[in-house]
């Protein structure tokens, strides 16, 4: 199996970490990748600014570059919604369908592989998983907290035609809701707490240019997602997709909240593989810029945490 | 200037906004658990969406069918092209009565249409009896909820309002107090008004007659007192057959109000023959008149993109769940009806006045999984978003910086150099100036620390120097530790 790994723009150039520790799991789970360097943005802020034509154009690169591979794995539920959902509607070309079907999350992926059988991670901390709204509604991992669609069958499938999974996230055996992957590998690692959030699935305020247009109510909705995570006591909140977590992080270092912010491939890496030992260092760049503006790196337990197994 | 200068001074008051949000959230939650109540809820959508379905493919006839029926029943039956024509119909048959004194339900297609400032003109008094509706005409205000009209109001306001319009005491809070005080108020104008105007939730072909749902008896009051009720009833309204109204009052009390079913669902075949109407004979012969408008509905049905939208019963889900509307208050879109659907509907009607709405949304998706005819809300936001921006109506500064975004973005080898240099610029410019720069992102929140590497350099370096990856290794065999 050939996997064409991609990298959205922005986890690219703002946190490179996402891609190592992505790139990580792939290493050691033994699943063969390449990274296509002619790669691009997938097209998705153009197409939700109205801006078809141009949206068209990265569409249709982005079958260029990945048609050839069994799966394209991203670690963004974002992207890998737009691939799946609107990809075969914006490139007439007969191998868009097919690629829309074989795209995935990464944590559908590794859920795919049965990554977490048989396999022990810790991660000894309280976690807030932040629901992206589109990994949750388009790529269907879990059941939307207004949805009744899992109680009767069929379960939700993605739109993507093509091989594979209809929706990428499994659905339970009894055809009821499907589950979330991100939180099946996270509740894989020892020790960890997810904390109950009052609202599992309120949006964060980002939503594309919305974050710049709209600012007034992004941040609104972001301080409101903050604060129903600190009130269930989650130190680090983590979710399938960058975009949630620069906003939900940029609000909360302006106000000194000591929350700190990683990608579920990140928590995944490090508990399962440990802090990267890379040629650069451990985590080059998904810390802080100076140690006194930013959260206390993770990966060490509190004193007197429990010792799960290893 | 638009949804986002109202939106940003709605939410500058931080304390509206929690409750505001919570009294929303409050009903959506009310929702969930009237729905988990009903096992068949998913299959009960489905159904709903495909009798509207039918009943949009099939709205000529079926229109026809209602009017020969309702004829029959006694009924007069009026056509509107559009809001002008409705609000003259209305106007005929109240001036031809010599009629000055009306009482309305709620009715958002009577909002639509401007009727009550347009009777106003007309020497026409109109006193809206649901009082949510009575709270907001009272202060001149539109309704901000579809079917919470007064949700953006504190008790004390309503207070307020009571003092200065009924005569309230100073201070006047208490919910009982401020219903009691409103109800004496409108039982009076009960009586003495010489017509009713209600709207309609379901209009039946299959019998010639009209489904009006309420809370408060006001529809029934306003329709058995004065001998003339006038409905005014949206072309979106017809639905095939009696059978096909259960489907749909069970979908839309709980996914209004979280209530198994309205207090009252009046069901309006010809014009009311009580005992009393029939004892005092032919003199005062009571009267039903059904206008039927347009208003747009139809050229909507003519687009495949949008024509789903005619499907909404007005049950204000979508507001309820909608993070943005939430936060916002309906009065930040300016248009009659707000939210989600509202931001489909309304640049159906006027593109121009309405183009931004489309955008005052996140693109979440709530919207459409709660809709309980299964609109695709999301969907079509989308899609206005295209048409809108491809028929001139998006501002400039947004094109430009999309398609110099575009123009960078193509060119990953320049894109990678130009974010190399963007990141590296950052760390040298003091932080003000490249907080500037970055705004509006950096009004309330922080830049992210900005890494010395891209992704690309970090992974060209680690294939180059680091120990080669275990890509041959069979599933599960690369340990990790």
């Amino acid at each position: 199996m050939r996997i064409g790994l991609f990298i959205p723009c922005y986890v690219d150039q703002l946190r490179p970490a996402v891609g190592i520790a992505t790139v990580r799991l792939l290493e050691a789970f033994g699943l063969p990748f390449e990274f296509p360097e002619d790669q691009t943005c997938c097209g998705q802020p153009f197409l939700t600014a109205g801006e078809r034509a141009q949206a068209c154009r990265f569409a249709a690169r982005f079958v260029d570059v990945f048609a050839d591979y069994d799966r394209v794995v991203t670690p963004s539920g974002s992207c890998a919604a737009m691939i799946r959902s609107h990809l075969a509607e914006l490139v007439s070309d007969r191998r868009a369908r097919a690629l829309a079907g074989r795209t995935r999350e990464l944590c559908e992926l590794l859920v795919e592989c049965d990554a977490d059988r048989g396999r022990v991670g810790r991660f000894p901390h309280r976690v807030g998983l932040h629901a992206s709204c589109h990994a949750l509604r388009s790529l269907r991992h879990g059941q939307p907290s207004e949805s009744r669609a899992g109680a009767s069958a069929g379960g939700g499938g993605g739109e993507g035609g093509g091989e594979g999974p209809a929706g990428g996230a499994p659905a339970a055996d009894d055809g009821r809701a499907p589950l979330d992957p991100a939180r099946r590998l996270l509740a894989a690692q020892a020790g960890i707490e997810l904390v109950a959030l009052a609202r599992r699935d309120d949006g964060c305020g980002v939503g594309g240019i919305f974050c710049v247009e709209e600012e007034a109510v992004s941040c609104r909705m972001g301080h409101d997602r903050l604060a129903d995570h600190e009130r269930a006591g989650a130190a680090i909140v983590t979710s399938t997709d960058v975009s949630c977590l620069l906003q939900l992080e940029g609000l909360a270092r302006r106000r000194g909240s000591p929350l700190v912010f990683r990608h579920v491939a990140e928590i995944l890496a490090e508990g399962w593989l440990g802090p990267d030992e890379g040629a650069d260092g451990p985590s080059p760049s998904c810390g802080p810029a100076s140690p006194a503006d930013g959260p206390p790196p993770i990966g060490s337990p509190p004193a007197g945490a429990p010792d799960g197994p290893r | 200037m638009g949804h986002v200068s109202r939106a940003r001074d709605f939410v500058a008051d931080a304390e509206r906004t929690t409750w505001h949000d919570a009294a929303l959230w409050f009903v959506r939650a009310k929702r969930d658990a009237a729905v988990d109540l009903v096992p068949d809820w998913e299959r009960l959508r489905d159904a709903a969406a495909a009798i509207k379905r039918e009943a949009l493919a099939r709205l000529p006839e079926l229109w026809l069918e209602f009017e020969s029926k309702a004829t029959r029943a006694g009924a007069v039956v009026h056509w509107a092209r559009d809001a002008a024509e409705a609000n003259a119909v209305v106007t005929r048959l109240l001036r031809e009565r010599g009629i000055t004194r009306v009482v309305k339900s709620k009715s958002m297609l009577t909002e639509e249409c401007g009727l009550n400032p347009w009777l106003a003109r007309h020497g026409i008094e109109v006193v809206d009896t649901d009082l949510g509706e009575r709270i907001v005409q009272l202060r001149d205000e539109p309704p901000s909820h579809i079917v919470m009209p007064a949700i953006h109001l504190r008790r004390s306001e309503v207070g307020e309002t009571f003092t200065r319009t009924l005569g309230a005491p100073e201070g006047l809070s208490d919910p009982d107090a401020l219903a009691a005080l409103a109800r004496r108020d409108l039982r009076a104008r009960f009586l003495a008004a010489q017509a009713g105007i209600t709207g309609a939730n379901f209009a039946v072909a299959e019998t010639g007659s009209l489904v009006v749902v309420s809370n408060e008896g006001n529809v029934d009051l306003g329709t058995a007192l004065p001998p003339l009720h006038i409905a005014c009833v949206g072309l979106e309204k017809i639905v095939p057959a009696k059978r096909d109204l259960p489907v749909f009052l069970r979908l839309l009390a709980r996914s209004a109000t979280g209530q198994a079913i309205t207090a009252y669902t009046s069901h309006f075949g010809g014009p009311l023959r009580t005992a009393a109407a029939e004892g005092a004979g032919a003199k005062t012969q009571r009267q039903l008149h059904v206008v039927i408008v347009d208003n747009g509905r139809s050229r909507l049905l003519g687009q495949p993109a949008f024509r789903e939208a005619l499907a909404c019963i007005r049950c204000g889900a979508c507001l309820n769940t909608c993070p943005v509307y939430r936060r916002s208050g309906g009065h930040s879109y300016a248009s009659v009806i707000p939210g989600p659907i509202g931001s489909v509907l309304e640049p159906a009607r006027d593109a121009r006045a309405h183009a931004e709405l489309p955008h005052a949304c996140t693109l979440c998706g709530s919207c459409s999984e709660i809709c309980p005819v299964q609109i695709p809300l999301d969907r079509q936001l989308l899609a206005w978003r295209g048409v809108l921006a491809s028929s001139g109506l998006h501002p400039r500064r947004r094109r430009l910086a999309l398609g110099f975004a575009a123009a960078l973005l193509a060119r990953p080898r320049l894109a990678a150099l130009a974010g190399g240099l963007g990141r590296r610029l950052a760390r040298v410019l003091p932080p003000a100036v490249v907080a500037r720069l970055a705004r509006p992102w950096t009004r309330e929140r922080a830049l992210p620390p900005l890494p010395a590497a891209s992704f690309r350099t970090l992974y060209r370096a680690r294939r180059s120097t680091a120990r080669p990856a275990p890509a041959t290794s069979a599933r599960g065999e690369a340990a990790p530790r």
